[in-house]
């Protein structure tokens, strides 16, 4: 690896790379990750609840099902968020 | 990691910087891999029908799914920690 240490050798605002790009960078890989993980789930759950035998096209029912099915997985993922969250604090409190 | 070495002293300082930065963002991006597969799981435990907004009772099927899913984690893994120490195969 020897392009690392002359892309930093020119210093902070003078080099190649910088710590905020790389970072930034870093971000939005990880933003993009955990979307396409979220997509993919959710278009799981919501093919499973909102179709029943498939037909020529999807039905307004189908489409309106959908919709809300998105909106109900965001609300599930939020929650379990924030209680996952809680009980990760409440176990750091007992170490 | 031979290359650090050869780096300035301030430039180290901004790799470690940048290494602890990094792994910060793998942390929240572990957790987010977690609440992934706990809002997956309980899913199926909590909801049937998607409505108009969550109810109530599926609010709590949702909260106590993952408190017992992280206790079921806990559970297997101290007693499997046992049985492996008592030598079972």
């Amino acid at each position: 690896m020897d392009g690392f240490s002359s892309d930093f050798s020119a210093g902070g605002s003078g080099g190649k790379v910088d710590t905020g790009t790389i970072m930034e960078q870093v971000k939005v890989q990880i933003a993009v990750a955990n979307a396409q993980e979220l997509l993919q789930r959710m278009t799981d759950k919501c093919f499973k609840k909102c179709i029943g035998k498939p037909g020529s096209t999807l039905d307004n029912s189908e489409q309106k099902c959908i919709a809300m099915c998105m909106d109900r997985y965001m609300d599930a993922w939020n929650t379990v968020s924030r209680t996952y969250n809680s009980r990760l604090q409440r176990e750091r409190a007992r170490m | 990691m031979d290359s650090f070495d050869n780096l300035s002293a301030s430039d180290k300082a901004e790799a470690t910087e940048l290494q602890r930065m990094i792994a910060i963002e793998q942390q929240k991006a572990q957790f987010q891999a977690q609440v992934h597969t706990f809002t997956d799981v309980c899913w199926d435990k909590c909801v049937d029908s998607p409505g108009s907004k969550l109810d109530y009772r599926t609010e709590t099927c949702l909260v106590s799914c993952v408190e017992r899913f992280i206790d079921t984690t806990l559970t297997i893994t101290n007693r499997f920690t046992q049985m492996v120490q008592k030598g079972a195969h």
